[in-house]
């Protein structure tokens, strides 16, 4: 592949005159807002450009190479690995910190103007408004799966808005997870799917077909519905021992330096996504496999005379994925779930994760909204104290290792809290 | 626990109306069982099954708008569900169920579709969608305590003479009308979420109540009574 090597400059030189003007005043509105200690500045910024300049995002996608992230779980993740994966190419823009809607795109791209590459993670709901501005190289669907219901509504809408917007744009590259129905029916609109079979662990959203809602059933060559509907023959395999093995018979070993079968998952991703756009396979998923954190989840830290191990997980979906982590251990965990507005203000899916598999371990119900957690846990028949601070609970713990385990601004504050007080 | 003797508690279409957390009320049903010495089990009713009109309880949930309509769909198929109502099984049903239990409901698309009937109301499309925290207090002397949940719907729906409201609104939406739900015979329908049944004991003991023929002893779970003191006491949060 041809790599180009472009002059740094703080500004791209190919930007109109009120755009480069729009991303200049809204990286001084992020400045600002980081030196007043009010967040790290990035969805302020990309804010203040859009307002200026409504189609910045447009604007700083041209003449670079972008491949946008989707789906429910794994975005942030899949993103870090990706940009890891195309760093030794040339510089990349990404923003794998959460800021997944338009504005948080245009600060990441604002931060890095010289930036050849953007690997950029998009939340599900605003693909569709990215697509219409953007023309990716990539795009990649990891799953889609039910989150924040007050919020984004049900996921069978997302799928069909996913469904019409991966169909505009015939040009890009869709990699999507063949075993994931509703990831499938969206992808399968693109002009030009790439399938990976990357396992689907919770199939609660799934049990009924995406397109007619027949009961979807397992068969030979994977799930099937009697409308036809079926799973794609895959051009890529993550196979139980975590090779990646295209139906050519190429085999790629991954070694993620983060747990579970779910990050083996994002691993495979990020290494056909970099793929597709050149890179040599095998050194894409040596460097995607060294990201060991992302935004501060599965970080080890320490607090008090604890070791603390950070873990989101935010939906049914992320829970099955998480407690697939923790199970081989016994380490005592703190389960701390908020309802904030980010996070829905409906905590019901509590019922759709099997808590059971923690019987027998030292829980801690934690967050603003624990005495739905410990009333969840109390008919899952798991033993637990309830502790509101999460950080208060960790110290109610034998000293040793802990896992703690948020949802969305329960795990941001608990991080953010534990870089404190260090 | 299963045998011969085991309370049976049919869980209806979790895979079309299990989107809202409602699949957890037939875990509670089954613990409360359980906990105070009975047998139970949960016999899930997919879209592949058929409806068994043997079972003790039923309970059916909320879902997404296509699959309402598939529920309708599979339940006018079937004639287990009604045979099991006429001989007095009691059923909860939440949301899109009390929706698809009732005469008729119409579509987000606008077609008038007919329900099961064995709850006497219509529904139609709101113009706004519900979506937050509601608080009722109960209509039926059945019932004592307040009632909390979390609603996410579209749905107004009109009750008949046949079915009593359950509940008068304190906060939230429910039917539309002031009111929350209906009670017609032993079938019990409400919009309320969370589940209903775990932040709302004493409709879960009365359900369990009618199943098994007797009171039951009460029960303590732990968090409960600090769940529903914060759930009952505190600002509400609406969307």
């Amino acid at each position: 592949m041809t790599v180009l090597h472009r002059p740094s400059s703080r500004t791209r030189p190919s930007l109109p005159i009120r755009t480069r003007a729009a991303v200049a005043v809204g990286n001084a509105a992020a400045r600002g807002s980081r030196a007043a200690g009010l967040g790290r500045g990035g969805i302020i910024g990309g804010r203040v450009s859009l307002a200026l300049q409504p189609a910045a995002l447009a604007h700083l996608c041209r003449e670079r190479v972008v491949v946008l992230v989707t789906g429910t779980n794994g975005k942030s993740t899949t993103t870090c690995m990706l940009a890891a994966a195309l760093q030794p190419f040339g510089e990349v823009a990404c923003n794998a910190s959460g800021a997944n809607m338009p504005d948080g795109l245009v600060a990441a791209l604002a931060a890095s103007p010289a930036a050849r590459y953007a690997a950029l993670e998009v939340d599900e709901n605003h693909l569709p408004a990215v697509l219409s501005e953007v023309t990716p190289a990539a795009v990649v669907l990891l799953n889609l799966s039910r989150d924040q219901l007050d919020r984004t509504g049900e996921v069978r809408r997302t799928e069909n808005v996913l469904r019409a917007a991966l169909a505009s744009c015939p040009s890009t590259m869709v990699i999507a997870n063949c075993d994931d129905p509703l990831a499938a029916s969206a992808a399968m609109a693109a002009a030009n799917p790439v399938w990976l079979s990357a396992g689907n662990a919770w199939r609660g959203d799934s049990a009924s077909c995406p397109r007619c809602g027949s009961a979807v059933r397992e068969a030979l060559g994977g799930w099937r519905c009697f409308c036809g509907f079926a799973r794609p023959a895959p051009a890529w395999v993550l196979d139980d021992d975590g090779e990646l093995v295209h139906r050519n018979g190429l085999r790629i070993r991954l070694a993620p330096a983060l747990p579970g079968r779910a990050n083996a998952g994002n691993l495979a991703f990020a290494a056909v996504a970099a793929g597709s756009l050149g890179v040599p396979l095998g050194a894409a998923a040596a460097a995607a496999g060294t990201v060991d954190q992302v935004d501060g989840r599965y970080r080890v830290v320490g607090y008090q005379q604890h070791r603390v191990r950070l873990l989101l997980a935010k939906n049914p979906a992320g829970w099955a994925e998480t407690l697939r982590i923790l199970a081989p251990g016994t380490d005592p965990a703190v389960l701390a779930v908020n309802a904030r507005e980010a996070d829905g203000t409906d905590p019901s899916w509590l019922w759709d994760v099997a808590f059971d598999a923690l019987r027998g371990r030292q829980i801690v119900a934690s967050g603003n909204r624990a005495m739905d957690l410990s009333v969840r846990l109390s008919y899952a028949e798991v033993g637990h104290l309830v502790v509101p601070d999460p950080l208060a609970a960790v110290a109610t713990l034998p000293r040793g290792p802990v896992e703690l385990v948020g949802n969305y601004t329960a795990f941001r504050d608990a991080t953010a809290r534990l870089a404190d007080d260090r | 626990m299963t045998g011969e003797s085991a309370v049976r508690i049919g869980l209806l279409l979790p895979d079309l109306l299990g989107t809202y957390g409602d699949c957890g009320n037939a875990e509670i049903l089954q613990r409360r069982l359980q906990w105070r010495g009975f047998p139970a089990t949960v016999v899930p009713i997919t879209v592949d099954d058929a409806v068994a009109d043997s079972l003790d309880v039923y309970v059916i949930g909320g879902g997404e708008d296509s699959a309402q309509s598939l529920a309708a769909d599979f339940l006018a198929r079937q004639a287990g569900l009604a045979r099991a109502v006429g001989r007095g099984a009691p059923v909860l049903a939440v949301c899109a169920g009390l929706q698809v239990l009732g005469r008729e409901f119409t579509t987000e698309h606008g077609r008038v579709r007919t329900g099961l009937g064995v709850l006497d109301l219509v529904t139609t499309p709101a113009r706004d969608r519900a979506v937050g925290g509601i608080r009722t207090r109960p209509v039926s002397s059945l019932l004592t305590e307040s009632l909390t949940g979390f609603e996410n719907h579209q749905g107004h729906s009109a009750l008949g003479p046949a079915a009593q409201p359950l509940g008068r609104i304190e906060h939230g939406t429910g039917n539309g009308d002031g009111f929350d739900g209906a009670i017609q015979g032993r079938v019990v329908g409400t919009y309320l979420h969370g589940p209903a049944l775990a932040r709302n004991p004493e409709l879960a003991d009365l359900l369990l109540n009618w199943a098994v023929g007797a009171p039951l002893r009460p029960l303590e779970v732990p968090g409960l009574a600090e769940l529903r003191r914060q759930r009952l006491s505190r600002p509400w949060r609406r969307r």
